[in-house]
């Protein structure tokens, strides 16, 4: 039976260069990073390149998912959550590239790397952090001194509070992570049995018509996975952006 | 229908009033025949836009069932967050100050409390769609209420 981590093994492509004795490599996971900006940068590119008032395919294609993020974006922070608006855009098609190219067999699913989802969740809570410094500056800290609240059990809700705020990006990383490394898993695995109970012969192959349709379903389930994380890290993101603009009102 | 065939109508009496040069009547005519495609127009526009709320109200129902799955694991990864993030930083307490076990201890207790809070507000039990800036009248406030009674 095939190894159903294999799909998530790195593979050094060529070294760049040394940093502080480490290496620095070029890895599939870089080079499908790489692909899914290119496959995004000629998205846009060729959709806005056309400028018809009736959009092509390809137009249609980038107004459409500019549209989706705009209004998930002024729905969820308001008008002036909009100068976000190349971060959440930026992550929104990056997150959302990575998840459905990754369905794709023999492709490397970029997404289902908890460092990949950290990194993407860290930009997001710096953001978010700095932010709410640079623009409210001391208040910013009343997110985590709610009112209304009696002074001797204040000390206890503040701590509470600051390791809420601090779960923020793990949560936000291990779910796109975690979803995307199970779904993968369950995928392989059913797919494995179908070559599985091939090897007993013609009853086998009968057999294996059962878990070939799971997998069919699972891959149908799985793109739908692929665009609700997309979505639920976007919405997300709006939420704790939201933060940093209006701390505590 | 009738447009159509009234429309044509008109076309034939603008083409004879073109070759007869009488543009008051022209003119007329064209305004009649905007303000008449002005009225389908925004009839049409009427009809599409109820059509496509019903649409968008039925999809949205539909990944609300979807997505019940992926509620779940937000709710569930939230807490986890919570309970991993206080161990982390009662661990990381009992490294530097060597108080070891009670740091761990204490953060891991806090840490449960924090993701609880979290699931609470994912869930929009306490307050608004998950964002803690619709914190202050929260349920904390009213269960400390409920507790001094």
């Amino acid at each position: 039976m095939a190894d159903p981590i294999h799909q998530f093994q790195i593979n050094k492509i060529f070294t760049v260069g040394h940093i502080g004795g480490h290496e620095i490599a070029f890895t599939n996971s870089s080079a499908f990073m790489f692909a899914i900006v290119a496959i995004i940068t000629l998205l846009m590119l060729g959709g806005s390149a056309a400028r018809s008032v009736i959009p092509g395919r390809m137009q249609s294609l980038a107004e459409l998912s500019y549209e989706f993020v705009s209004d998930t974006l002024r729905s969820s922070v308001g008008e002036e959550g909009m100068k976000f608006f190349p971060l959440v855009f930026t992550l929104f098609m990056f997150v959302l590239t990575a998840n459905l190219i990754g369905i794709i067999p023999y492709t490397f699913t970029v997404t289902s790397h908890i460092i990949v989802t950290l990194a993407l969740a860290l930009t997001v809570f710096l953001t978010v952090l700095l932010y709410g410094l640079y623009k409210n500056g001391l208040k910013f800290f009343k997110l985590f001194v709610p009112h209304g609240i009696p002074i001797y059990i204040l000390p206890l809700i503040v701590v509470i509070e600051v390791i809420s705020f601090l779960s923020r990006p793990v949560s936000h990383s291990v779910r796109l992570f975690a979803n995307m490394l199970a779904g993968h898993i369950t995928l392989k695995v059913f797919a494995s049995f179908v070559a599985g109970l091939g090897s007993f012969g013609a009853l086998g192959w009968a057999g294996a018509v059962l878990p070939l349709a799971m997998t069919t379903a699972l891959t149908a389930l799985e793109l739908l996975v692929a665009f609700l994380q997309a979505y639920v890290f976007t919405i997300l993101t709006c939420i704790y952006l939201n933060d940093a603009l209006h701390p505590g009102h | 229908m009738a447009d159509g065939t009234r429309d044509n109508s008109n076309g034939t009496d603008k083409a004879a009033d073109r070759s007869n040069h009488n543009l008051p009547t022209d003119e007329a005519a064209l305004s009649a025949r905007l303000s008449r495609l002005d009225h389908r127009l925004s009839e049409i526009r009427k009809e599409r836009g109820t059509q496509a709320d019903q649409s968008a109200s039925e999809s949205q129902n539909r990944s609300a069932n979807a997505s019940a799955m992926a509620r779940g694991f937000r709710l569930s990864s939230e807490l986890i967050a919570g309970v991993l993030v206080g161990s982390a930083i009662g661990w990381g307490i009992d490294r530097w100050l060597s108080t070891s076990p009670w740091g761990l201890m204490a953060f891991m207790l806090i840490g449960f409390a924090a993701g609880v809070i979290n699931v609470m507000r994912a869930a929009g039990v306490a307050q608004g769609d998950g964002s803690p800036s619709s914190w202050p009248n929260g349920t904390t406030r009213r269960d400390d209420n409920a507790r001094d009674q």
